[in-house]
């Protein structure tokens, strides 16, 4: 190991913690979540959700903001949220963008190869209703004209607190729904 | 005038037109945009150094138009491009296949004369022929938390022998929702064209109305521009650095960069509304102004960058295994970087020393102090130092902007248009020259709006780049090009 890599390493262990505190689940979301999502699916998914990303049309706005929530200061995997690879992997598809035309049938595939129970989260105001590419020939709208949606996280983009909130309503969900373990 | 550009549009004969391509071929002019509308394609050329931007445009009566393609290869995207939207075909195009159409919008040629639906071909990838080859598809989805498109690797055990890409997948019908739309609406939609540019983009279009209504913008607005600019600049320089180094398993520089570049985007949201600053620079001026505390978090956001931004290069010029990954990685070579005007860090890391803010240069760069930092190495190592010293000339630029910013009005009104009107505008973004023409109706409303990324020029330098390289080290050779998906299919 490199000298300056032992220096940053050991400042890190005397230095404050950047990542702040988490914030509330946002109480929007938690109410259109109550309606999305069913128990059954609660049950089998403990407190952590593996999050597959697909922009379907952003301008890649929303995606730097969920690139932050990997930052220090916002911490995403201490929460049980993490982002993966695969579709084959995830519990949530978290969707930004318009969706275009020529994204929708790669979306559709990405749906199609998330394994049940599942959830989509439209995140931002492209991936809510189109937003300012509504009324494109080359769009097919937003999110929930292609997939079914659970919640929308609003915002262009939305701040990290804000995706971070919408994503801790799914969790909570989740927890507050008795856990039966079967033998 | 904010901008020193000429603004005429001249209308010249086929045989005019092939010689302008033959002089971008010669290397003694560079191509910087190429479009066309009902009935014209346009050409936007400069002088290799990015001065004297001129434009000219060529008749096609009956929906041809001579390729530059045939002449000058960096013309073959977008001439596929126009041919689709528009529905303009060059009189020898070199490739016919559809470039944004996927057949998939339910109207060809939506920038032209509509029509009924292309049909869904079959995209055929270029033919691959040899001894023990395979094929890597890759995307439209990717696997990391980046924009869509495909990439098809032809490769010989590691080693890639062929990339080719598809793109168009985030197709959103820009110019087409442009046309129509009054200057307002064209500012929004003009600041999401690529996110991570909203401050070029928006600067560059609000630059384009204010040239083709003669209009002239308050000092302090311009120094505001540029200051956002260069947060923008260093934002993305930040986020890029960590990027390329955790692509070569070192997360430690992600880490670090990451936490800088959160600091930059909370001053931004602190001073201006909003973190991106997306929506800040608007025609007549800035939508927000700066006050003594922000100019102060400004302040406090240079120091802190200053001062731990050394020890991070350090960490970076320090650590073996990564140079081992980003030294001779992915190297471009000087001529094709002049050849395509190849704009931003992928030009200047490869001998082309052209920035927009120097020649032609723009206000209120004249007036401050900053180098343009070029390498001649042209690898993933060199894009990785342009961009550590322009965050370095950035930060003094930003500190010489609050130094100098002028007193006064941060906006004026667009005045009613009159009559009909054309004006163009090119920007330093942080990826390069944001290039945006537009000609406004005499009732204001946007007649046709054409923006180029600076991505249309680098993306095929990538498939270049890659060859001979394994395929593990794309990931690196991508993230040090960043070329957009957004802005390039529009």
């Amino acid at each position: 190991m490199g000298a300056s890599v032992r220096n940053f390493l050991l400042e890190g262990l005397f230095r404050k913690p950047l990542t702040e505190p988490a914030p509330g689940a946002s109480e929007a979301a938690a109410q259109e979540l109550a309606q999305a999502v069913d128990r059954a699916a609660r049950r089998r998914l403990g407190r952590s959700l593996s999050i597959r990303q697909v922009d379907a049309g952003s301008c890649n706005g929303c995606e730097l903001e969920i690139h932050a929530l990997n930052n220090a200061f916002y911490d995403l995997e201490r929460l049980g949220l993490h982002f993966v690879a695969s579709p084959r992997h995830a519990d949530v598809l978290l969707v930004t963008g318009p969706v275009t035309k020529n994204m929708r049938e790669a979306l559709e595939r990405t749906y199609n190869a998330t394994p049940n129970p599942k959830w989509v989260v439209a995140l931002g105001d492209c991936a809510f209703d189109g937003g300012v590419f509504a009324d494109s020939y080359a769009v097919a709208g937003g999110v929930s004209a292609v997939v079914p949606v659970d919640l929308h996280i609003r915002g262009c983009p939305p701040t990290p607190t804000q995706i971070l909130e919408g994503l801790l309503a799914l969790l909570e969900s989740q927890e507050t729904q008795p856990v039966t373990v079967s033998r | 005038m904010e901008q020193r550009f000429m603004s005429s549009r001249t209308l010249v004969s086929a045989q005019d037109w092939q010689a302008a391509a033959r002089s971008c071929a010669a290397g003694d002019k560079t191509l910087v945009a190429l479009w066309g509308e009902i009935g014209f394609v346009h050409m936007a050329l400069c002088a290799p150094d990015g001065s004297r931007t001129e434009l000219i445009s060529c008749a096609c009566p009956d929906g041809t138009f001579p390729s530059v393609a045939r002449i000058h290869t960096p013309a073959d995207r977008l001439e596929r491009a126009i041919t689709d939207l528009c529905g303009l075909r060059p009189d020898a195009g070199h490739d016919a296949r559809a470039w944004l159409d996927h057949g998939r919008w339910g109207v060809s040629h939506p920038l032209g004369a509509r029509g009924p639906a292309a049909a869904q071909v079959f995209y055929e990838f270029l033919p691959v022929q040899g001894e023990s080859l395979h094929q890597i598809p890759v995307g439209p989805v990717h696997a990391g938390i980046i924009e869509p498109g495909h990439f098809r690797f032809t490769a010989q055990g590691e080693t890639v022998v062929r990339l080719e890409q598809r793109l168009g997948y985030v197709h959103k019908g820009i110019e087409s929702l442009m046309a129509g739309a009054d200057i307002a609406r064209g500012a929004q939609i003009a600041a999401r064209i690529s996110g991570d540019s909203t401050v070029a983009y928006g600067w560059a279009f609000a630059s384009a109305v204010e040239h083709a209504l003669r209009l002239d913008v308050p000092p302090r607005a311009r120094y505001l521009r540029a200051l956002m600019a260069e947060m923008e600049r260093v934002a993305n320089h930040l986020g890029d650095i960590g990027a390329i180094c955790n692509d070569g398993a070192f997360a430690l520089m992600l880490a670090h960069c990451g936490v800088l570049r959160e600091r930059v985007l909370r001053t931004a949201a602190a001073c201006f509304g909003h973190r991106m600053m997306q929506g800040c620079i608007v025609p007549g001026g800035v939508a927000t102004g700066l006050d003594a505390q922000g100019t102060a978090a400004i302040r406090g956001l240079v120091k802190e960058i200053g001062e731990a931004f050394p020890d991070l290069i350090d960490l970076y010029d320090n650590t073996a295994s990564l140079q081992d990954r980003t030294v001779g990685t992915g190297a471009l070579r000087p001529d094709l970087a002049a050849r395509f005007g190849a704009g931003g860090v992928v030009g200047r890391a490869s001998g082309r020393a052209v920035d927009v803010r120097r020649t032609p240069g723009y206000a209120p760069y004249e007036s401050l102090k900053f180098e343009v930092p070029v390498r001649a190495e042209g690898d993933v190592n060199a894009r990785v130092w342009v961009r550590i010293l322009e965050v370095e000339q950035s930060l003094s630029l930003i500190g010489q902007i609050l130094d100098a910013l002028p007193a006064g009005k941060i906006r004026v009104d667009v005045p009613p248009v009159k009559k009909e009107c054309e004006g163009f505008a090119v920007i330093e973004g942080f990826r390069g020259d944001v290039f945006v023409w537009l000609r406004i109706g005499a009732d204001g409303t946007i007649l046709r709006c054409h923006p180029r990324d600076p991505s249309w020029f680098q993306w095929p330098l990538l498939e270049n780049v890659i060859k001979d390289n394994i395929v593990a080290d794309f990931p690196l050779c991508n993230k040090s090009f960043n070329c957009s998906y957004s802005g390039h299919d529009l």
